[in-house]
């Protein structure tokens, strides 16, 4: 490893010393407050390393890491969205007993994870990677001992994270015993040297696809997503919705542009309508806030896959651009939703039922302005990040020509309005007075700042999306 | 420079608004009238500017009087393009004008939460002008939906017993039609794409854009559904006299006076300009669909009971002959269409206003148990027969310039349809005396003592009977402001018939 490839690998080796420091520093004292700062620190470190390893890409830092542009993007993107989470966690867990900091040291290791993920170019850093991040999110995810939802929702995502794990095993196997490569480019060779899709690879991707599938709760392999954005703590159940889904969307895309094999089309949009009608329709049901969101993300994840589609026969640059122009704006949605969801709650009560939100409007002005503004981005109305990002999806998907996905859209989008709007209406609701006054008024104001950030992001985002759209464009055409 | 303003005042009056709640429970009220004093200001100094024509500095054709682009999202093309031109202006006005109106009767009438109901009044003013004003087809669709949301707030705050049920009922029919609108606008861009090789979302730029037929017809659908949707034309009318009935006065007003004519808005300026040879083929049906619903709706509205939800299917009826005016495609059909817009928005605001009120002091819109107020309460009750006469169409009063125009435009283009559709002479003043025969005349009913209109009431009311009358006596000083407009828009479409 040459000096290049060190600076450019920079960040995620200043992640792992982050970890060892935050690891080190409960060993010798154990404080939940001093645990946070060294964890943020890290974080902020690896952001700065990242600027760093800006000038040296695009780089292949051996065959199993290729850092560019792409690849930073997104670390930068996940690193923001652990440093939020992180934020949400320190309000929600800081003064809950028992003992609290080995969740930080959990928080890094998935971000290593997803990090690791995001600049792999080969099966043996993506395997990695993906286990790093599913190993630490049953721990988090069953953090509160004492709870039996956690510990339920945990052994639900151990085992099928293990499954799904096996599937994506086998798939990698299939494809090496047929073509005799790990890596994405050398896959990439031989399919484009095969004239006919042969039967093995098609069914090694099949079961990648299947694996990954799990990973980002589509329809049909969707089951137990409710379950676990319920019982996992609010601030974990937004790391598990954007960065866990977030960068094996990312792994997702590259493996597919980067070894050019568009063959499953129809797969993927039999299971892209599936995600789409199901996720709306099963939120359609639900009266547990969190529950809701978790089909709503599944369907997000739907329109997703069709801008992913639309790839296979558009300028790859354009999918790539709308599917993280749309990652981007989810991704700031989510947070923010999930954000307030966890502002609300208490480490003993999760404020998961909608009766929590009856004319939350009135009580808590602000945060339900918050939570209103990011289920209308999630709605895609404009004047929020989300409707850009829905704009993106329209404009690639028409320019593919999926007319029967577009419609799947146009009818989801109708259906998850309702749902949304349900929310609104029952914050909007009239309460006495009397309730008003009873609220008390805790001081979270880490997590008070962060929304406020998100807010603003995403109205800027919505209004002015240029600037972001032009690094997009950039990062688009450096991927390989 | 004038045009960003014009949307600017409004939303951050809007804002101010919303603030000075904290400081009194009456400064919201105040601050929106001032706002829309402000906006009015504005308004009048660009009926000076269309006599100026000469200040135009693009080379857009004379029609247009002002114009305001600049770059937003480069990537595609998309720019903040806004143009004023005779049809948006006039528009604008009655969006002022009903403003003032929609503050005046939520004065009393709102209670709480004062300051975030004048904020969502404003807003939606400032989206409602923003697609009078909005020229580029992104930024078109982007005030398309954005005045969405706060007349849902609106209903679902401040609305009456069933509001829930209504507020989503609305959102959903108009937010499901405008993304086959989205679709069909980002179609039309990639076909002028792939001709051009360059991005546009320019109204402009994409008049002349070459279609292939097949494809041509299903864009055409997709406006055509979404404002159609928002007119509201027969099938898709379902929503409005349940979101009418439920919203509170000032809601009704600005939703039947402005917010319909944005779908009517759509058609003229949009539709038929982008697809001429769509909509030529289409007209017949769309046509039909207009005579269809000024006939159906003219007949629910004599079974209704709700005061509210009669006025309602007479907004269906009155848009109807919209729709037949503007898919007739002449000049006197068109000039019908834009006054039947203004003389309507005016009635129907009017009689939402009266029906406010007697809601407000009866705490009832069933006719059967209102009866007899015409001893109770005098002005209220002349004040009701003058704007059911001007709603039936009475000579000498704005609404019958507009549809008598549109039938005289429409005679040229179908004679049997023109024919049918007249018989709502016959059906609209059975529900219009209907109105008055069960609620003001007859025995009193209701014995307790009710307060007649006051001054205020008086005033604003005045004003309406003032511009009803006026469109009805001189309606040339509003034909002469739409000609050029109209015009213009006529002359492209034949530009692009040869």
């Amino acid at each position: 490893m040459n000096s290049n490839q060190l600076v450019v690998f920079a960040p995620i080796i200043t992640l792992s010393l982050a970890v060892i420091a935050v690891m080190l520093t409960i060993a010798i004292r154990r404080n939940f407050v001093l645990t946070c700062s060294v964890a943020a620190c890290g974080i902020l470190m690896s952001m700065v390393a990242l600027g760093i390893a800006c000038k040296e890409i695009p780089l292949q830092a051996t065959l199993l890491i290729r850092v560019d542009a792409y690849a930073l993007f997104f670390i930068f993107l996940l690193l923001l969205a652990g440093l939020a989470v992180l934020g949400f966690c320190y309000d929600y867990f800081n003064n809950s007993e028992g003992e609290n900091e080995e969740l930080l040291l959990l928080l890094l290791t998935a971000l290593l994870g997803a990090s690791v993920l995001a600049v792999s170019s080969h099966f043996a850093t993506f395997f990695l990677g993906l286990e790093m991040l599913s190993i630490s999110l049953f721990v988090l995810i069953g953090y509160p001992l004492k709870q039996t939802r956690p510990l339920e929702a945990a052994i639900k995502y151990l085992i099928l994270s293990g499954v799904s794990s096996a599937f994506l095993l086998m798939g990698m196997a299939l494809i090496y015993a047929q073509s005799g490569e790990l890596s994405f480019s050398g896959i990439g060779h031989f399919i484009a040297n095969q004239s006919a899709m042969n039967a093995m690879i098609l069914s090694g991707v099949i079961l990648i696809v299947a694996g990954l599938g799990f990973k980002l709760s589509l329809v049909p392999f969707h089951l137990w997503t409710p379950d676990v954005y319920q019982g996992a703590p609010a601030p974990i159940t937004a790391f598990i919705a954007t960065v866990s889904k977030g960068a094996v969307f990312v792994i997702l895309l590259r493996f597919f542009i980067s070894t050019n094999s568009y063959p499953l089309l129809t797969v993927f949009s039999v299971i892209a309508v599936l995600s789409i009608l199901g996720g709306n329709l099963l939120a359609l049901l639900q009266n547990n806030v969190k529950r809701l969101l978790a089909y709503s993300s599944i369907a997000h994840i739907g329109y997703l896959l069709v801008a992913f589609i639309a790839g296979g026969s558009i300028a790859s640059s354009l999918a790539i651009e709308s599917v993280t122009f749309y990652l981007v704006a989810y991704f700031i949605t989510t947070i923010g939703a999930f954000g307030v969801v966890s502002v609300l709650s208490t480490s003993q009560t999760e404020a998961d039922d909608i009766s929590f939100y009856h004319g939350l409007f009135w009580r808590r002005p602000w945060l339900a302005g918050v939570f209103t503004l990011m289920l209308l981005s999630l709605a895609g109305i404009p004047l929020t990040a989300g409707f850009i990002g829905k704009f993106y999806i329209f404009t690639s998907a028409t320019d593919g020509r999926l007319w029967e996905l577009l419609v799947a859209i146009i009818i989801g989008s109708g259906l998850g309005l309702y749902y949304y709007l349900k929310i609104i209406v029952v914050m909007s609701m009239n309460v006495e007075a009397t309730m008003i006054k009873t609220e008390k008024s805790s001081s979270q104001w880490i997590s008070k700042v962060i929304l406020a950030a998100l807010s603003l992001l995403l109205i800027w985002l919505g209004i002015y999306p240029n600037q972001m759209i032009n690094i997009i464009q950039f990062i688009s055409n450096t991927i390989k | 420079m004038i045009l960003p303003l014009l949307i600017a005042v409004l939303c951050l009056g809007g804002f101010a608004a919303w603030y000075s709640e904290h400081k009194s429970p009456d400064a919201p009220r105040w601050i929106a009238i001032i706002t829309l004093v402000m906006e009015t200001i504005l308004v009048v100094g660009q009926y000076t500017a269309t006599k100026h024509l000469d200040i135009l500095t693009t080379d857009l054709s004379p029609a247009w009087f002002a114009d305001f682009n600049r770059p937003w999202i480069p990537r595609f093309g998309i720019g903040f393009h806004l143009a004023m031109d005779g049809v948006s202006l006039l528009l604008i006005t009655l969006t002022v004008l009903l403003g003032f109106m929609a503050v005046s009767s939520s004065w009393t009438e709102i209670k709480n939460r004062q300051g975030f109901f004048f904020f969502n009044l404003l807003t939606c003013l400032a989206g409602t002008v923003g697609v009078f004003l909005a020229v580029d087809l992104f930024l078109f669709f982007f005030f398309w939906e954005l005045m969405i949301i706060p007349m849902y707030f609106l209903i679902s705050i401040w609305g009456h017993e069933n509001r829930t049920y209504a507020a989503i009922k609305f959102v959903i029919f108009t937010q499901v039609s405008s993304l086959l609108l989205l679709l069909a606008i980002v179609v039309l861009v990639l076909i002028s794409h792939n001709h051009t090789g360059a991005y546009t979302f320019d109204y402009f730029k994409l008049l002349n854009t070459r279609i292939d037929p097949d494809i041509a017809i299903w864009l055409m659908l997709g406006f055509f559904i979404a404002f159609t949707v928002k007119l509201p034309a027969v099938p898709f009318h379902t929503w409005l006299p349940d979101a009418h009935t439920q919203a509170p006065t000032g809601g009704s007003v600005i939703l039947a006076g402005v917010m319909l004519k944005t779908g009517a808005y759509g058609l003229l300026r949009f539709v038929i300009p982008l697809f001429p040879e769509a909509a030529h083929q289409f007209a017949q049906i769309a046509m039909t669909l207009g005579a269809v619903s000024v006939l159906y709706a003219a007949m629910m509205a004599y079974a209704q009971t709700d005061l509210k939800r009669l006025i309602a299917y007479t907004s269906v009826s009155h848009m109807g002959f919209i729709l037949l005016g503007i898919f007739s495609w002449n000049y006197l059909a068109l000039q019908g269409a834009v006054i039947t817009m203004l003389a309507h928005g005016i009635s129907a605001s009017a009689l939402f206003m009266i029906a406010g009120t007697l809601q407000e002091r009866l705490h009832t819109r069933d006719m059967g148990s209102m009866g007899g107020l015409w001893s109770a309460l005098p002005r209220l009750s002349a004040l009701a027969l003058f704007f059911a006469v001007a709603s039936l169409g009475l000579p000498g009063l704005g609404n019958f310039i507009g549809e008598f125009l549109v039938l005289l435009g429409a005679f040229k283009v179908n004679v049997l349809l023109t024919a049918v559709t007249a018989l709502v002479l016959i059906l609209s003043p059975v529900y219009s005396l209907v109105i008055i025969q069960k609620a003001f005349h007859g025995p009193l009913q209701n014995q307790s003592p009710l307060s007649d209109f006051n001054r205020r009431e008086l005033a604003s009311l005045g004003l309406l009977v003032l511009a009803t009358v006026w469109l009805g006596l001189c309606p040339q000083t509003a034909l002469n402001v739409s000609a050029p407009a109209l015009k213009q828009i006529m002359q492209d479409f034949v530009v692009m018939e040869h």
